[in-house]
């Protein structure tokens, strides 16, 4: 049998789809940049922007078309041989845990350009450059399959996201942005550091062959620890999630939604694509403390978040509560696995599976919502330039196009059934039951302490008497918002209540990695 | 023809630098420019003669003293393109200046003989000669500017501390001549290979030596120099000092320690280890607190040696070529960062602090592009080529089993960050602001159209490199016999 890794399906066409999509964004961007920043030209940017992003969404749409749901290979796979001396391939693949991320990446660019339309009059041209670049990196980051190409994409998207952050920011940008790049790169690092550590045992960059990679257990914790800093900071969990709050606030509408919704998504791709598998002994023995973390978000964050007086900053809070769901989604697995309860559970599915489920679901409707929620808050922000609540109250009176919008969103954030946020959360919460009723007991709180901060949010900014002159002087929502708002409400509804054709999607990649992740490899 | 052919490019460099002297002494003060073409005709001529003489098999000549292999072929070769590219960068800055000496190039090229001698000596005396005619060069291009107090300053702290370490040097020599009694680099490997216990005094003599090379390189604790030295020096010698001879060092190092010493690799490596850790942690965590590019960078570059030095430490082929490889890598991201020093500076006005950079972006965005390119190289960010420098260091030390030298390394690169970052921050988040003598502007640069394309082709090829940089990384790899 030829090496697993080194098989995969290529692109039925032959056509480079992948790398059309990582590197289109990219030559695009390089494209505004040459533009130049005088007016035409940025105006040229804009819509030269608006065109590659969209042409890359138009072009991912056959990934979703054209996959084969019924394997767990690799596909589309691309792979050419890039630094000889060591081994290292540029070496490209999607399976049913990457497309959809892939996809979420695809649909939000176009919009967030969008958003930046008119807004952004600091250095246009440069803007949407940076989020172009952002684009075909994140891309990349889904799309590796080999361990050094992946962390190359990895480490290379803190750039544009620093200049994001730092030249379109708000008032404490300088502090936020540089906190993010040195929170994260000090997680990678180390991340690096294991990288080449697996490299050395395998003799090659392979990400598949990481997964079959014979490790002791001490290995194993070691190699676990350093992909756990490495993701823990992005997704982020408790206790480092610090640099979350700042970064979110500060910058830029588009540069939230692109962090909310993707750069979040990358920690936990992380733990499914590298931890639970190339580590899944080490993975199972601490899982109990992750899980512990996990919860620690789902409640303390959401009293945190309940606390806020800034929207954005209670939005960011409750996209840490979020990501709770999803590492405890995917490391609750390990308890069902050795809690026993096993067989057949509610749905005629697995517990472990259900989890497993919860937590990518979890991660694509909190794509949707939060860059939704970010969105709804830059509506505002671009009107009366505040984001404290206290600057508003009645909104609906207004603006009653946009706080339809927006309660629906906020509604979606809470887990309201019929929403894609209620698909997730329910899924982690079903697969918790069989490890433990306390553990699913807590988690369920979300339902209450997420609705309480978000229905407070609401019902202080939207409904209500009109507050002041500012509020009464707001313009409704015109059709460029109106349309990316729609947009993203459309999916979080198509989600919420058909979840299968990403379910399906995900399900044969999901169930071999369970299968994967419970053989040890001592 | 006779196997000293193989010295060619020496040879050749020896006669065009004698023939520059004398012709630029006769040029009229009108024709002064012509010593820089000249200058640029020696480098390519002696290009054509390393690649065409210098090629080939390993041959050692001129009663065993002299190495012509693969290796130093390639090192000679990357230090004529850096110095090549010093000279482009110097020129305009040298006219704006007065300062426009036929001396400046003289004096280069006299340092790059010293530094091509000592990359292909198989002579102990022979490495040590090379490294004295660079020295000297170097002590004389730091004090060539006779006006600044300053530049006088460090070329006697340059001199008097280079003096005692080339002194340990060749004190480390005689006492390993003493101990062997030969300083053929080949002879002394073959007596340290045998495998039995290194007399005490073989020890002693290693240290000697071990502290010369950390002095050239500016290792801590002997890097006292290396601060004031590259702040006080002008531009274009700070520019000249950082890069290529950091290719002699490594070739010093290289002869020394590898082909010399490598039989007493056990006794050396804990030494280098401490060197190395010192080099990051004192470098990076100066670095912060400095407000002047040039000190800052020269506090960079002591934390680049640490990681330089990590190569040696595993001891094996791969470690070596890794070494080299991060030293062609420093030596351009050197070059472009104190070429873009060059390209701010009007006349009357060094753009050398941190602060002159501010709100570069709206200033001038290419540059400001540039500058970003060459920052987060340097912080080894991927896409750039001073990501795979720390690759290769690392892998080599992980493959030694020195986990946690590589935790260490990493997180000092993280430390180190910042204050590439900050520099960034400058350029792209501040605005730009008149200052009180009112020499940051928003006017255009003023550089002239060969140094802007020099200065972009240096950072894009940090990017080239960074992109692909499996070449370079087989032609380390290659030349140092490795499959």
């Amino acid at each position: 049998m030829q090496a697993r890794w080194v098989a995969g399906r290529q692109a039925v066409s032959g056509f480079p789809i992948l790398s059309a999509l990582v590197w289109l964004p990219i030559l695009a961007g390089i494209a505004v940049l040459a533009l130049g920043s005088g007016e035409a030209g940025a105006r040229r940017g804009k819509l030269v922007a608006l065109v590659a992003s969209t042409v890359v969404f138009i072009l991912s749409l056959p990934l979703y078309f054209g996959f084969d749901v019924t394997t767990a290979e690799m596909q589309f796979v691309e792979r050419v041989s890039w630094i000889e001396r060591f081994n290292v391939y540029y070496h490209l693949g999607l399976d049913g845990i990457s497309l959809p991320l892939v996809l979420l990446t695809t649909l939000l660019t176009p919009l967030v350009v969008l958003a930046g339309w008119r807004v952004i009059q600091l250095r246009p041209a440069q803007y949407f450059a940076a989020f172009l670049f952002m684009e075909g990196l994140m891309i990349g980051v889904f799309a590796a399959l080999d361990g050094l190409l992946f962390y190359v994409f990895w480490e290379a998207m803190l750039v544009p996201m620093f200049i994001i952050i730092g030249v379109w920011g708000g008032e404490r940008r300088i502090y936020a942005t540089v906190k993010f790049f040195l929170f994260t790169f000090l997680g990678s690092v180390f991340m690096l550091v294991a990288l080449i550590y697996l490299y050395l045992q395998a003799g090659s960059y392979a990400i598949l062959a990481f997964h079959d990679l014979p490790l002791t257990m001490r290995e194993q914790q070691w190699i676990f620890v350093a992909f756990l800093l490495a993701f823990a900071v992005k997704v982020p969990m408790w206790p480092v999630h610090t640099w979350l709050p700042d970064a979110h606030v500060e910058a830029p509408t588009g540069g939230s939604v692109i962090l909310a919704a993707v750069l979040l998504k990358m920690g936990g791709y992380g733990f499914v694509r590298f931890s639970l598998p190339i580590t899944p002994d080490a993975s199972a023995a601490l899982a109990g403390v992750i899980i512990v973390l996990s919860l620690i978000a789902i409640i303390y964050i959401a009293f945190v978040a309940l606390a806020q007086e800034d929207m954005k900053k209670l939005i960011a809070y409750s996209s840490i509560a979020h990501m709770g769901f999803v590492t405890l989604g995917f490391f609750v697995v390990f308890q069902i696995a050795l809690g026993g309860t096993g067989g057949a559970g509610i749905f005629g599915g697995d517990g472990a599976m259900l989890a497993l489920q919860g937590g990518m679901v979890q991660m694509i409707s909190h794509g949707l919502i939060s860059g939704a929620l970010f969105l709804c808050v830059g509506v505002m922000y671009d009107r009366l330039h505040s984001r404290q609540i206290a600057d508003y109250g009645g909104v609906v009176n207004t603006m009653p196009r946009f706080a339809a919008l927006m309660v629906f969103f906020a509604l979606a954030n809470a887990g309201l059934p019929g929403t894609s946020g209620f698909v997730g959360e329910f899924l982690v919460i079903l697969g918790s039951f069989q490890a433990s009723f306390w553990l699913a007991f807590l988690a369920a709180t979300t339902l209450v302490f997420g609705a309480a901060y978000t229905l407070w949010l609401v019902k202080r900014v939207v409904f209500g008497d009109v507050a002041n002159d500012g509020v009464a002087s707001l313009k409704d929502v015109d059709s460029r918002e109106f349309f990316y708002l729609a947009v993203l409400a459309a999916g979080v509804l198509l989600l919420g209540v058909w979840p299968a054709p990403l379910l399906e999607v995900m399900e044969v990649t999901l169930a071999n990695l369970l299968e994967h992740v419970q053989q040890t490899k001592l | 023809m006779g196997e000293w052919i193989r010295a060619a490019p020496e040879i050749f460099m020896v006669c065009a630098i004698s023939v520059i002297l004398v012709v630029d002494v006769f040029l009229p003060r009108a024709q002064r420019r012509a010593t820089f073409y000249l200058t640029m005709l020696a480098l390519l001529g002696t290009a054509l003669c390393s690649l065409y003489y210098g090629a080939g098999e390993r041959t050692t000549l001129l009663y065993d003293s002299f190495v012509s292999d693969p290796a130093g072929n390639v090192l000679k070769l990357f230090a004529y393109a850096i110095v090549a590219l010093v000279f482009l960068y110097s020129r305009d800055y040298l006219e704006r200046e007065g300062l426009y000496k036929g001396e400046y190039f003289i004096l280069g090229l006299f340092a790059l003989l010293g530094i091509m001698v000592m990359i292909s000596a198989n002579s102990l005396l022979i490495l040590y000669l090379g490294l004295e005619l660079l020295s000297l060069a170097l002590y004389a291009l730091v004090a060539f500017d006779r006006e600044s107090s300053i530049a006088a300053e460090s070329a006697m702290k340059y001199f008097v501390l280079g003096a005692i370490a080339s002194g340990t040097l060749l004190y480390g020599i005689s006492v390993l001549y003493g101990v062997t009694g030969t300083v053929d680099i080949g002879e002394l490997g073959a007596y340290f290979s045998t495998g039995e216990g290194p007399q005490v005094a073989a020890l002693l003599g290693l240290a000697f030596v071990i502290v010369g090379v950390a002095f050239k390189f500016g290792a801590v604790p002997f890097h006292m120099w290396l601060p004031d030295v590259y702040q006080g020096a002008r531009t274009p010698v700070t520019l000249f000092i950082s890069t290529a001879p950091k290719l002699a060092s490594f070739a010093l190092a290289w002869r020394v320690m590898v082909e010399g010493l490598g039989g007493l690799h056990g006794s050396w490596q804990d030494m280098v280890i401490v060197l190395s850790v010192l080099s990051l942690a004192v470098g990076n965590v100066a670095a912060i607190a400095q407000t002047n590019l040039k000190r800052m960078l020269a506090y960079s570059t002591i934390s680049h040696v640490g990681f330089i030095l990590m190569g040696f430490i595993a001891g094996t082929p791969q470690g070596l070529s890794a070494a080299m490889f991060y030293t062609i890598a420093y030596a351009f991201m050197a070059a472009a960062a104190f070429g873009m020093i060059i390209l701010l500076s009007r006349e009357g006005f060094e753009a050398e602090n941190i602060a002159d950079f501010k709100g570069l972006n709206a200033r001038d965005p290419w540059f400001a592009l540039m500058m970003l390119m060459i920052m987060f190289s340097m912080a080894g960010i991927p896409l750039f080529v001073g990501f795979y420098a720390k690759l290769v260091v690392l892998e080599s030390v992980l493959d030694a089993g020195l986990v946690w030298l590589a935790v260490l390394g990493v997180f000092f690169a993280v430390i180190g960050a910042f204050y590439y970052l900050r520099v960034i921050w400058f350029m792209y988040f501040s605005e730009v602001e008149e200052s009180a003598e009112g020499k940051i502007g928003t006017e255009a640069l003023e550089a002239s159209t060969a140094l802007r394309i020099a200065v972009s082709v240096n950072a894009l090829l940090l990017l080239a490199f960074g992109l692909f940089p499996g070449a370079l990384l087989d032609l380390c790899g290659s030349v140092l016999g490795l499959a």
